[in-house]
Protein backbone atom coordinates (compact mmCIF):
# COMPACT_ATOMS: atom_id res chain seq x y z
CA UNK A 1 0.00 0.00 0.00
CA UNK A 2 2.74 2.10 0.23
CA UNK A 3 2.60 3.49 -3.14
CA UNK A 4 -1.01 4.50 -2.63
CA UNK A 5 0.06 6.97 0.30
CA UNK A 6 0.62 10.39 0.29
CA UNK A 7 2.35 11.08 3.19
CA UNK A 8 5.93 12.24 2.61
CA UNK A 9 5.83 12.29 -0.65
CA UNK A 10 5.35 16.16 -0.83
CA UNK A 11 6.29 19.38 1.33
CA UNK A 12 5.50 22.46 1.62
CA UNK A 13 8.03 25.23 0.82
CA UNK A 14 6.86 28.71 0.91
CA UNK A 15 3.68 30.37 1.93
CA UNK A 16 2.84 33.98 1.17
CA UNK A 17 0.58 36.85 1.48
CA UNK A 18 -0.57 40.28 0.49
CA UNK A 19 -1.78 42.53 3.19
CA UNK A 20 -5.05 41.34 3.79
CA UNK A 21 -8.27 44.12 3.38
CA UNK A 22 -12.08 44.30 4.68
CA UNK A 23 -14.00 43.78 1.97
CA UNK A 24 -13.65 45.95 -1.23
CA UNK A 25 -11.03 48.39 0.04
CA UNK A 26 -8.27 46.05 -2.26
CA UNK A 27 -8.88 48.83 -4.99
CA UNK A 28 -7.46 49.49 -7.15
CA UNK A 29 -5.75 46.23 -7.58
CA UNK A 30 -6.98 43.48 -9.69
CA UNK A 31 -7.59 40.08 -8.43
CA UNK A 32 -4.85 39.35 -10.48
CA UNK A 33 -2.07 41.67 -9.21
CA UNK A 34 -3.18 39.95 -5.70
CA UNK A 35 -2.80 36.93 -7.10
CA UNK A 36 1.24 37.39 -8.45
CA UNK A 37 1.66 39.14 -5.07
CA UNK A 38 1.10 36.55 -3.21
CA UNK A 39 2.28 34.04 -5.62
CA UNK A 40 5.71 36.06 -5.99
CA UNK A 41 5.92 36.05 -2.19
CA UNK A 42 5.62 32.90 -1.93
CA UNK A 43 7.85 31.64 -3.93
CA UNK A 44 10.83 34.22 -2.59
CA UNK A 45 9.85 32.70 1.19
CA UNK A 46 10.93 29.40 -1.09
CA UNK A 47 13.71 30.45 -2.62
CA UNK A 48 12.71 29.76 -5.94
CA UNK A 49 11.66 31.34 -8.87
CA UNK A 50 9.01 31.49 -11.36
CA UNK A 51 10.69 29.43 -13.44
CA UNK A 52 10.57 26.74 -11.03
CA UNK A 53 6.74 26.18 -11.09
CA UNK A 54 5.18 23.82 -13.55
CA UNK A 55 1.98 23.24 -11.58
CA UNK A 56 -1.01 24.94 -10.02
CA UNK A 57 -3.58 23.53 -7.52
CA UNK A 58 -6.58 25.45 -7.06
CA UNK A 59 -9.72 25.40 -5.34
CA UNK A 60 -13.48 26.29 -5.61
CA UNK A 61 -14.22 30.01 -6.13
CA UNK A 62 -11.05 30.79 -6.95
CA UNK A 63 -11.03 34.13 -9.28
CA UNK A 64 -8.45 33.68 -11.10
CA UNK A 65 -7.64 30.79 -13.53
CA UNK A 66 -4.24 28.87 -14.30
CA UNK A 67 -4.38 30.40 -18.23
CA UNK A 68 -3.94 34.02 -17.37
CA UNK A 69 -1.92 33.17 -14.12
CA UNK A 70 0.71 31.58 -15.92
CA UNK A 71 0.36 33.54 -18.86
CA UNK A 72 0.61 36.84 -17.03
CA UNK A 73 3.64 35.32 -14.58
CA UNK A 74 5.44 33.90 -17.55
CA UNK A 75 5.42 30.65 -16.20
CA UNK A 76 7.40 28.57 -19.19
CA UNK A 77 5.38 25.36 -19.13
CA UNK A 78 2.53 24.21 -16.97
CA UNK A 79 2.38 20.23 -16.50
CA UNK A 80 -0.41 20.30 -13.94
CA UNK A 81 -2.93 22.28 -13.58
CA UNK A 82 -6.11 21.17 -11.07
CA UNK A 83 -8.83 22.68 -8.97
CA UNK A 84 -11.24 21.25 -6.50
CA UNK A 85 -14.78 21.15 -7.38
CA UNK A 86 -17.19 22.92 -5.01
CA UNK A 87 -16.49 26.14 -2.82
CA UNK A 88 -14.52 27.44 0.38
CA UNK A 89 -14.31 23.17 1.59
CA UNK A 90 -11.11 22.84 -0.61
CA UNK A 91 -8.49 25.29 0.71
CA UNK A 92 -6.56 22.13 3.08
CA UNK A 93 -6.98 20.33 -0.31
CA UNK A 94 -5.67 22.61 -2.71
CA UNK A 95 -2.24 21.63 -0.81
CA UNK A 96 -3.60 17.88 -0.95
CA UNK A 97 -3.65 18.16 -4.44
CA UNK A 98 -0.75 19.85 -5.44
CA UNK A 99 1.08 17.25 -3.00
CA UNK A 100 -0.89 14.50 -5.44
CA UNK A 101 0.38 16.56 -8.36
CA UNK A 102 4.24 16.28 -7.32
CA UNK A 103 3.78 12.79 -5.85
CA UNK A 104 2.83 11.55 -8.73
CA UNK A 105 5.70 12.96 -11.06
CA UNK A 106 2.83 15.34 -12.66
CA UNK A 107 4.61 18.30 -11.56
CA UNK A 108 8.01 19.59 -9.65
CA UNK A 109 6.77 22.58 -7.99
CA UNK A 110 2.83 23.53 -7.58
CA UNK A 111 1.06 26.69 -6.44
CA UNK A 112 -1.89 26.81 -4.66
CA UNK A 113 -3.76 29.70 -4.40
CA UNK A 114 -6.74 31.73 -2.92
CA UNK A 115 -7.30 35.19 -4.33
CA UNK A 116 -10.75 37.32 -2.64
CA UNK A 117 -11.94 40.69 -3.55
CA UNK A 118 -14.79 41.06 -2.81
CA UNK A 119 -15.64 44.90 -3.58
CA UNK A 120 -18.38 43.60 -6.61
CA UNK A 121 -20.26 40.64 -4.23
CA UNK A 122 -20.48 39.66 -0.87
CA UNK A 123 -19.68 36.41 0.53
CA UNK A 124 -21.88 36.78 4.05
CA UNK A 125 -25.49 36.70 1.52
CA UNK A 126 -23.70 33.99 -1.02
CA UNK A 127 -26.75 32.04 -1.93
CA UNK A 128 -29.12 35.74 -2.54
CA UNK A 129 -30.43 36.09 -5.61
CA UNK A 130 -30.17 39.52 -7.95
CA UNK A 131 -33.69 39.72 -7.11
CA UNK A 132 -32.67 40.37 -3.37
CA UNK A 133 -32.14 44.17 -4.70
CA UNK A 134 -28.17 44.29 -3.66
CA UNK A 135 -27.04 45.02 -7.35
CA UNK A 136 -23.72 43.06 -8.06
CA UNK A 137 -23.48 42.27 -4.32
CA UNK A 138 -25.99 39.47 -4.77
CA UNK A 139 -25.98 36.83 -7.76
CA UNK A 140 -26.48 33.76 -6.88
CA UNK A 141 -28.24 31.76 -9.20
CA UNK A 142 -31.52 30.47 -8.90
CA UNK A 143 -31.74 26.58 -9.28
CA UNK A 144 -34.96 23.98 -8.73
CA UNK A 145 -33.05 22.82 -5.11
CA UNK A 146 -31.78 26.07 -4.07
CA UNK A 147 -35.42 27.82 -3.88
CA UNK A 148 -36.73 25.22 -1.26
CA UNK A 149 -34.35 27.32 0.94
CA UNK A 150 -34.15 30.75 -0.52
CA UNK A 151 -38.34 30.93 -0.26
CA UNK A 152 -38.34 30.79 3.32
CA UNK A 153 -35.44 33.34 3.33
CA UNK A 154 -32.27 30.55 3.94
CA UNK A 155 -29.93 33.06 1.93
CA UNK A 156 -26.67 33.25 3.74
CA UNK A 157 -24.15 30.54 4.90
CA UNK A 158 -24.40 32.21 8.51
CA UNK A 159 -28.05 31.86 8.45
CA UNK A 160 -27.48 27.74 7.53
CA UNK A 161 -25.03 26.99 9.38
CA UNK A 162 -26.88 28.17 12.18
CA UNK A 163 -29.70 25.30 12.03
CA UNK A 164 -26.77 23.23 12.12
CA UNK A 165 -25.55 24.81 15.86
CA UNK A 166 -29.09 25.19 17.28
CA UNK A 167 -29.73 21.63 17.05
CA UNK A 168 -26.08 20.93 18.43
CA UNK A 169 -27.08 23.64 21.45
CA UNK A 170 -30.36 21.31 21.65
CA UNK A 171 -29.13 18.05 21.77
CA UNK A 172 -25.95 18.24 23.94
CA UNK A 173 -26.37 21.86 25.76
CA UNK A 174 -23.77 23.88 23.78
CA UNK A 175 -24.42 27.19 25.06
CA UNK A 176 -23.87 31.34 23.86
CA UNK A 177 -21.09 31.25 26.21
CA UNK A 178 -19.42 28.34 24.27
CA UNK A 179 -19.50 30.36 21.22
CA UNK A 180 -18.22 33.09 22.86
CA UNK A 181 -14.90 31.27 24.53
CA UNK A 182 -13.96 30.44 20.39
CA UNK A 183 -14.55 34.20 19.44
CA UNK A 184 -12.41 35.53 22.27
CA UNK A 185 -9.80 33.33 22.29
CA UNK A 186 -8.88 33.38 18.87
CA UNK A 187 -9.34 37.37 18.96
CA UNK A 188 -6.41 36.90 21.63
CA UNK A 189 -4.06 35.39 19.09
CA UNK A 190 -5.23 37.64 16.58
CA UNK A 191 -4.23 41.06 18.01
CA UNK A 192 -1.03 39.99 18.70
CA UNK A 193 -0.02 40.27 15.11
CA UNK A 194 0.20 43.38 12.90
CA UNK A 195 -1.40 40.89 10.16
CA UNK A 196 -4.47 41.07 11.66
CA UNK A 197 -8.09 42.95 10.86
CA UNK A 198 -8.74 43.01 14.31
CA UNK A 199 -6.40 44.41 16.56
CA UNK A 200 -8.74 45.12 19.89
CA UNK A 201 -9.47 42.41 23.03
CA UNK A 202 -13.13 41.17 22.37
CA UNK A 203 -14.66 41.05 25.84
CA UNK A 204 -17.12 38.71 27.41
CA UNK A 205 -19.79 41.80 27.48
CA UNK A 206 -18.78 42.80 23.63
CA UNK A 207 -19.46 39.66 22.95
CA UNK A 208 -23.44 39.28 24.81
CA UNK A 209 -24.11 42.49 23.68
CA UNK A 210 -23.39 42.20 20.36
CA UNK A 211 -26.19 42.43 17.54
CA UNK A 212 -27.70 38.85 17.02
CA UNK A 213 -27.39 38.12 12.98
CA UNK A 214 -29.31 35.04 13.00
CA UNK A 215 -29.91 32.94 16.33
CA UNK A 216 -27.54 31.64 17.70
CA UNK A 217 -24.89 33.60 16.22
CA UNK A 218 -24.49 37.21 16.91
CA UNK A 219 -21.78 39.96 15.19
CA UNK A 220 -18.93 38.14 17.00
CA UNK A 221 -19.83 34.19 15.42
CA UNK A 222 -19.30 35.67 12.06
CA UNK A 223 -15.90 35.43 9.98
CA UNK A 224 -15.11 39.18 8.51
CA UNK A 225 -15.61 39.30 4.65
CA UNK A 226 -12.03 40.17 3.50
CA UNK A 227 -10.00 40.57 0.28
CA UNK A 228 -6.57 39.66 -0.63
CA UNK A 229 -4.49 36.67 -1.34
CA UNK A 230 -2.55 33.88 0.04
CA UNK A 231 0.08 31.38 -1.70
CA UNK A 232 1.21 27.99 -0.96
CA UNK A 233 3.98 25.84 -2.74
CA UNK A 234 4.67 22.25 -2.41
CA UNK A 235 7.73 20.22 -4.27
CA UNK A 236 8.56 16.53 -3.77
CA UNK A 237 10.72 16.00 -0.05
CA UNK A 238 14.21 15.87 -2.37
CA UNK A 239 13.77 18.89 -4.11
CA UNK A 240 12.84 20.30 -0.70
CA UNK A 241 15.32 19.90 1.84
CA UNK A 242 17.70 22.51 -0.67
CA UNK A 243 15.53 24.98 0.16
CA UNK A 244 15.60 28.19 1.90
CA UNK A 245 13.59 26.83 4.85
CA UNK A 246 13.15 23.27 6.68
CA UNK A 247 10.60 21.43 4.89
CA UNK A 248 7.03 21.26 5.94
CA UNK A 249 5.80 17.40 4.85
CA UNK A 250 2.64 16.44 3.75
CA UNK A 251 1.45 13.49 6.51
CA UNK A 252 -1.99 13.06 5.58
CA UNK A 253 -4.66 14.33 2.96
CA UNK A 254 -8.02 14.00 2.33
CA UNK A 255 -11.01 15.75 0.63
CA UNK A 256 -14.40 14.89 -0.12
CA UNK A 257 -17.20 13.74 2.52
CA UNK A 258 -20.17 11.60 3.05
CA UNK A 259 -22.75 11.89 -0.71
CA UNK A 260 -25.69 12.73 1.44
CA UNK A 261 -24.28 15.52 3.31
CA UNK A 262 -23.63 16.85 -0.38
CA UNK A 263 -24.97 20.05 -1.36
CA UNK A 264 -28.05 19.21 1.52
CA UNK A 265 -26.74 21.67 3.65
CA UNK A 266 -28.32 24.32 1.32
CA UNK A 267 -31.77 22.44 2.24
CA UNK A 268 -31.13 20.81 5.53
CA UNK A 269 -31.30 17.40 4.09
CA UNK A 270 -28.45 15.89 5.89
CA UNK A 271 -28.96 12.23 7.74
CA UNK A 272 -30.16 12.75 11.26
CA UNK A 273 -26.85 11.31 12.77
CA UNK A 274 -24.90 14.02 10.57
CA UNK A 275 -26.98 17.08 10.58
CA UNK A 276 -25.22 18.38 14.43
CA UNK A 277 -21.59 18.09 12.56
CA UNK A 278 -19.24 19.09 10.62
CA UNK A 279 -19.31 16.92 7.70
CA UNK A 280 -15.76 15.85 8.36
CA UNK A 281 -15.63 12.59 10.29
CA UNK A 282 -15.11 10.72 6.80
CA UNK A 283 -12.01 13.27 6.41
CA UNK A 284 -10.66 12.81 9.87
CA UNK A 285 -10.51 9.08 9.69
CA UNK A 286 -8.87 9.04 6.44
CA UNK A 287 -6.60 11.71 7.36
CA UNK A 288 -5.51 10.19 10.62
CA UNK A 289 -5.64 6.54 8.63
CA UNK A 290 -2.56 7.98 6.29
CA UNK A 291 -0.97 9.74 8.77
CA UNK A 292 -0.58 7.58 11.04
CA UNK A 293 -1.27 8.99 14.08
CA UNK A 294 -4.43 10.56 16.14
CA UNK A 295 -5.89 14.02 17.49
CA UNK A 296 -3.55 12.81 20.58
CA UNK A 297 -0.74 13.63 18.30
CA UNK A 298 -1.94 16.98 17.21
CA UNK A 299 -0.10 20.42 18.52
CA UNK A 300 -1.98 22.57 16.80
CA UNK A 301 -5.20 23.00 15.32
CA UNK A 302 -5.85 25.44 12.45
CA UNK A 303 -9.58 24.71 11.80
CA UNK A 304 -11.71 26.33 9.23
CA UNK A 305 -13.68 29.08 11.41
CA UNK A 306 -16.20 30.76 9.20
CA UNK A 307 -18.84 30.30 12.67
CA UNK A 308 -17.66 29.62 15.78
CA UNK A 309 -19.82 26.64 16.47
CA UNK A 310 -18.55 25.16 13.61
CA UNK A 311 -15.17 24.84 14.89
CA UNK A 312 -17.20 23.24 18.15
CA UNK A 313 -18.41 20.46 15.54
CA UNK A 314 -15.14 19.88 13.76
CA UNK A 315 -13.32 19.47 17.36
CA UNK A 316 -15.85 16.69 17.92
CA UNK A 317 -15.70 15.19 14.29
CA UNK A 318 -11.42 14.97 14.81
CA UNK A 319 -11.67 13.41 17.74
CA UNK A 320 -10.18 16.24 20.38
CA UNK A 321 -13.20 15.49 22.52
CA UNK A 322 -16.53 12.98 22.20
CA UNK A 323 -19.33 13.80 19.89
CA UNK A 324 -21.34 16.70 22.67
CA UNK A 325 -18.31 17.35 24.36
CA UNK A 326 -16.83 20.39 22.29
CA UNK A 327 -18.82 23.10 24.49
CA UNK A 328 -17.35 21.72 27.77
CA UNK A 329 -13.83 21.11 26.07
CA UNK A 330 -13.62 24.49 24.74
CA UNK A 331 -14.99 25.66 28.02
CA UNK A 332 -12.41 24.13 30.24
CA UNK A 333 -9.56 26.88 28.11
CA UNK A 334 -8.22 23.71 25.71
CA UNK A 335 -7.64 25.49 22.72
CA UNK A 336 -6.49 28.85 24.55
CA UNK A 337 -2.93 29.60 23.15
CA UNK A 338 -0.19 29.42 24.63
CA UNK A 339 -1.60 27.04 27.77
CA UNK A 340 -4.44 24.95 26.28
CA UNK A 341 -3.80 21.65 25.81
CA UNK A 342 -5.33 21.99 22.09
CA UNK A 343 -4.00 25.27 21.08
CA UNK A 344 -6.29 26.54 18.10
CA UNK A 345 -6.25 29.35 14.89
CA UNK A 346 -3.36 30.70 16.93
CA UNK A 347 -3.13 33.41 13.66
CA UNK A 348 -6.52 34.78 14.95
CA UNK A 349 -8.26 32.48 11.71
CA UNK A 350 -11.06 33.55 9.70
CA UNK A 351 -12.52 35.31 12.40
CA UNK A 352 -9.71 38.02 13.63
CA UNK A 353 -7.33 37.95 11.16
CA UNK A 354 -8.44 37.40 7.81
CA UNK A 355 -10.63 35.23 5.80
CA UNK A 356 -9.27 34.91 2.79
CA UNK A 357 -11.35 31.22 2.51
CA UNK A 358 -8.93 29.23 4.81
CA UNK A 359 -5.62 29.49 3.54
CA UNK A 360 -4.10 31.50 5.80
CA UNK A 361 -4.76 28.34 8.46
CA UNK A 362 -2.40 26.55 5.90
CA UNK A 363 0.24 29.35 6.16
CA UNK A 364 -0.07 29.43 10.01
CA UNK A 365 0.64 26.05 9.89
CA UNK A 366 3.30 25.85 8.27
CA UNK A 367 4.99 29.02 10.12
CA UNK A 368 3.93 26.80 13.37
CA UNK A 369 6.04 23.98 11.91
CA UNK A 370 9.18 25.71 11.44
CA UNK A 371 9.17 27.25 14.92
CA UNK A 372 8.66 31.08 13.39
CA UNK A 373 4.85 31.75 14.46
CA UNK A 374 3.91 34.84 15.90
CA UNK A 375 1.96 33.03 18.26
CA UNK A 376 4.22 29.29 18.64
CA UNK A 377 3.07 26.42 20.33
CA UNK A 378 6.64 25.44 21.65
CA UNK A 379 8.19 22.51 19.72
CA UNK A 380 5.27 21.66 17.46
CA UNK A 381 5.29 19.05 15.49
CA UNK A 382 2.37 18.22 13.56
CA UNK A 383 -0.37 20.75 12.38
CA UNK A 384 -4.16 19.94 11.16
CA UNK A 385 -5.31 22.36 8.93
CA UNK A 386 -9.17 21.92 8.06
CA UNK A 387 -10.98 23.49 4.56
CA UNK A 388 -14.94 23.74 5.03
CA UNK A 389 -17.42 22.80 6.81
CA UNK A 390 -19.39 23.43 3.63
CA UNK A 391 -21.18 21.62 1.15
CA UNK A 392 -18.34 18.91 -0.36
CA UNK A 393 -15.72 18.61 -0.57
CA UNK A 394 -14.59 19.64 3.03
CA UNK A 395 -10.89 18.80 3.40
CA UNK A 396 -7.95 18.67 5.62
CA UNK A 397 -4.32 18.31 5.74
CA UNK A 398 -1.74 17.35 8.45
CA UNK A 399 1.56 18.49 8.42
CA UNK A 400 4.41 17.10 10.43
CA UNK A 401 8.34 19.25 10.44
CA UNK B 1 -57.38 28.33 3.66
CA UNK B 2 -55.14 31.18 2.29
CA UNK B 3 -53.40 33.23 4.35
CA UNK B 4 -53.36 37.20 5.26
CA UNK B 5 -50.78 38.21 7.04
CA UNK B 6 -49.55 42.01 7.94
CA UNK B 7 -45.62 42.42 6.96
CA UNK B 8 -44.33 42.25 10.46
CA UNK B 9 -45.25 38.63 10.85
CA UNK B 10 -42.06 37.57 9.64
CA UNK B 11 -42.56 36.58 6.56
CA UNK B 12 -40.18 36.39 3.14
CA UNK B 13 -41.50 39.36 1.36
CA UNK B 14 -42.92 37.87 -1.86
CA UNK B 15 -40.25 39.37 -4.24
CA UNK B 16 -37.85 37.20 -3.14
CA UNK B 17 -39.97 33.96 -3.73
CA UNK B 18 -39.20 32.43 -7.19
CA UNK B 19 -40.44 29.20 -8.34
CA UNK B 20 -38.13 28.12 -10.34
CA UNK B 21 -38.31 24.35 -11.31
CA UNK B 22 -37.54 21.64 -13.35
CA UNK B 23 -39.66 18.50 -14.60
CA UNK B 24 -38.46 16.68 -11.38
CA UNK B 25 -39.66 19.52 -8.72
CA UNK B 26 -43.07 21.13 -10.81
CA UNK B 27 -45.35 18.41 -9.40
CA UNK B 28 -44.43 20.15 -6.19
CA UNK B 29 -45.00 23.80 -6.81
CA UNK B 30 -48.12 22.56 -8.80
CA UNK B 31 -49.43 21.03 -5.74
CA UNK B 32 -48.44 24.09 -3.98
CA UNK B 33 -50.62 26.50 -6.00
CA UNK B 34 -53.28 24.23 -4.68
CA UNK B 35 -52.17 24.39 -1.01
CA UNK B 36 -51.46 20.12 -1.01
CA UNK B 37 -48.13 19.73 0.00
CA UNK B 38 -46.87 16.07 -1.84
CA UNK B 39 -43.53 14.39 -1.36
CA UNK B 40 -41.87 11.97 -3.72
CA UNK B 41 -41.53 8.56 -2.63
CA UNK B 42 -39.50 5.96 -4.75
CA UNK B 43 -42.42 3.87 -6.55
CA UNK B 44 -39.45 0.75 -6.80
CA UNK B 45 -38.56 0.68 -3.38
CA UNK B 46 -40.39 3.17 -0.96
CA UNK B 47 -37.71 6.22 -0.29
CA UNK B 48 -39.05 9.66 -0.22
CA UNK B 49 -37.04 12.19 -1.64
CA UNK B 50 -36.80 15.78 -0.61
CA UNK B 51 -36.31 18.51 -2.89
CA UNK B 52 -37.67 16.32 -5.62
CA UNK B 53 -34.70 14.93 -7.88
CA UNK B 54 -35.49 12.63 -11.27
CA UNK B 55 -33.45 9.87 -9.68
CA UNK B 56 -34.21 7.53 -6.27
CA UNK B 57 -31.15 8.24 -4.55
CA UNK B 58 -31.33 4.72 -2.44
CA UNK B 59 -31.97 2.60 -5.88
CA UNK B 60 -31.78 5.09 -8.65
CA UNK B 61 -35.09 4.22 -10.15
CA UNK B 62 -37.02 6.85 -11.96
CA UNK B 63 -40.16 5.48 -11.33
CA UNK B 64 -42.16 8.14 -8.68
CA UNK B 65 -45.49 8.35 -6.50
CA UNK B 66 -46.60 11.59 -5.23
CA UNK B 67 -47.80 11.26 -1.84
CA UNK B 68 -49.62 13.77 -0.29
CA UNK B 69 -48.43 14.80 3.13
CA UNK B 70 -50.62 17.03 5.81
CA UNK B 71 -47.24 18.93 6.68
CA UNK B 72 -47.65 18.78 10.41
CA UNK B 73 -44.80 17.93 12.30
CA UNK B 74 -42.09 19.26 14.75
CA UNK B 75 -39.64 21.40 14.32
CA UNK B 76 -35.78 19.65 13.99
CA UNK B 77 -34.14 23.03 13.89
CA UNK B 78 -34.13 27.06 13.04
CA UNK B 79 -32.67 30.07 13.26
CA UNK B 80 -33.94 33.74 13.91
CA UNK B 81 -32.79 36.20 11.57
CA UNK B 82 -32.73 39.34 13.13
CA UNK B 83 -30.25 41.13 10.80
CA UNK B 84 -30.74 42.03 7.63
CA UNK B 85 -27.49 40.57 5.45
CA UNK B 86 -29.74 41.78 2.25
CA UNK B 87 -30.88 45.22 3.48
CA UNK B 88 -34.20 45.08 1.39
CA UNK B 89 -35.50 42.20 3.88
CA UNK B 90 -34.57 44.38 7.06
CA UNK B 91 -38.67 45.38 7.44
CA UNK B 92 -40.22 41.97 7.81
CA UNK B 93 -37.64 40.93 10.15
CA UNK B 94 -37.17 39.13 12.53
CA UNK B 95 -38.28 36.19 10.59
CA UNK B 96 -38.04 32.63 12.12
CA UNK B 97 -36.53 30.08 9.23
CA UNK B 98 -37.85 26.19 10.54
CA UNK B 99 -36.59 23.37 9.01
CA UNK B 100 -39.52 20.64 9.95
CA UNK B 101 -39.37 16.62 9.61
CA UNK B 102 -42.20 14.98 7.73
CA UNK B 103 -43.37 11.96 9.59
CA UNK B 104 -43.73 8.77 7.90
CA UNK B 105 -41.13 10.32 5.06
CA UNK B 106 -37.62 8.49 6.39
CA UNK B 107 -36.47 12.14 7.59
CA UNK B 108 -37.56 14.16 4.47
CA UNK B 109 -37.60 17.70 5.86
CA UNK B 110 -39.02 21.07 4.47
CA UNK B 111 -38.13 24.20 5.39
CA UNK B 112 -40.30 27.13 5.45
CA UNK B 113 -41.23 30.76 7.70
CA UNK B 114 -42.68 29.73 11.11
CA UNK B 115 -45.13 32.09 11.95
CA UNK B 116 -48.19 33.35 14.07
CA UNK B 117 -46.17 33.43 17.06
CA UNK B 118 -43.45 35.20 19.37
CA UNK B 119 -40.01 34.35 17.93
CA UNK B 120 -38.53 33.88 21.36
CA UNK B 121 -41.32 31.06 21.97
CA UNK B 122 -39.66 28.57 19.03
CA UNK B 123 -38.25 25.82 20.76
CA UNK B 124 -36.79 22.62 18.44
CA UNK B 125 -39.27 19.93 19.19
CA UNK B 126 -42.15 22.69 19.04
CA UNK B 127 -45.62 21.05 17.07
CA UNK B 128 -46.15 22.64 14.05
CA UNK B 129 -48.83 22.82 11.00
CA UNK B 130 -48.65 23.44 7.38
CA UNK B 131 -49.62 26.57 6.26
CA UNK B 132 -49.47 28.36 2.42
CA UNK B 133 -48.38 31.95 1.74
CA UNK B 134 -49.40 33.18 -1.72
CA UNK B 135 -47.42 35.12 -3.83
CA UNK B 136 -48.18 36.17 -7.54
CA UNK B 137 -46.88 32.82 -9.09
CA UNK B 138 -47.86 30.29 -6.60
CA UNK B 139 -47.56 29.13 -2.94
CA UNK B 140 -45.05 28.50 -0.42
CA UNK B 141 -44.93 26.35 2.26
CA UNK B 142 -44.29 28.07 6.08
CA UNK B 143 -45.65 26.73 9.48
CA UNK B 144 -48.12 27.90 12.27
CA UNK B 145 -47.70 26.48 15.79
CA UNK B 146 -50.25 23.13 16.44
CA UNK B 147 -51.98 23.35 19.71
Amino acid sequence: MTDRTLKDRAAIVGVGATPYYRRGRSLPQTTMDLAIKATLAALDDAGLGVDDVDGFALYGGNFVDTSLLAQVLGIPSVRFTAGLTGGGGGSAGSVGLAAAGVATGMADVVVSLMTLQQANMRFGASFAPKSAGGAGAYSAPSTPEYVFSSNAGLMAPGQMFAMLVQRHMHLYGTTREHLAEVAISTRNNAIRRPTSLMQEPLTHDDYFSARMISEPFCLYDYCMECDGAVAVVTTTPERARDLRHDPVYVMGAAQGGAGRWGQAMTWMGMPDEMFATSGHRPIAKDLYAMAGVGPADVDVALLYDHFTGMVLLQLEDYGFCGVGESGPFVAEGNIRWPDGGLPLNTHGGNLSEAYIIGMTHVKEAVEQLRGTAVNQVPDAEIALVTGGPASIPVSGLLLHR
Amino acid sequence: MSTQLPSTTGLLPPEFVAFTASPATEPFWDAAREHRLVVPRCSSCGTFRLPPAVFCWNCRSLDVEWIEHDGAGDLYSYTVIRHAVIPSMADVLPIVVGVVELPGTNGCRLIGDVIGCDPESVHIGMPLLLDWYDVADGSVPCFRPRA
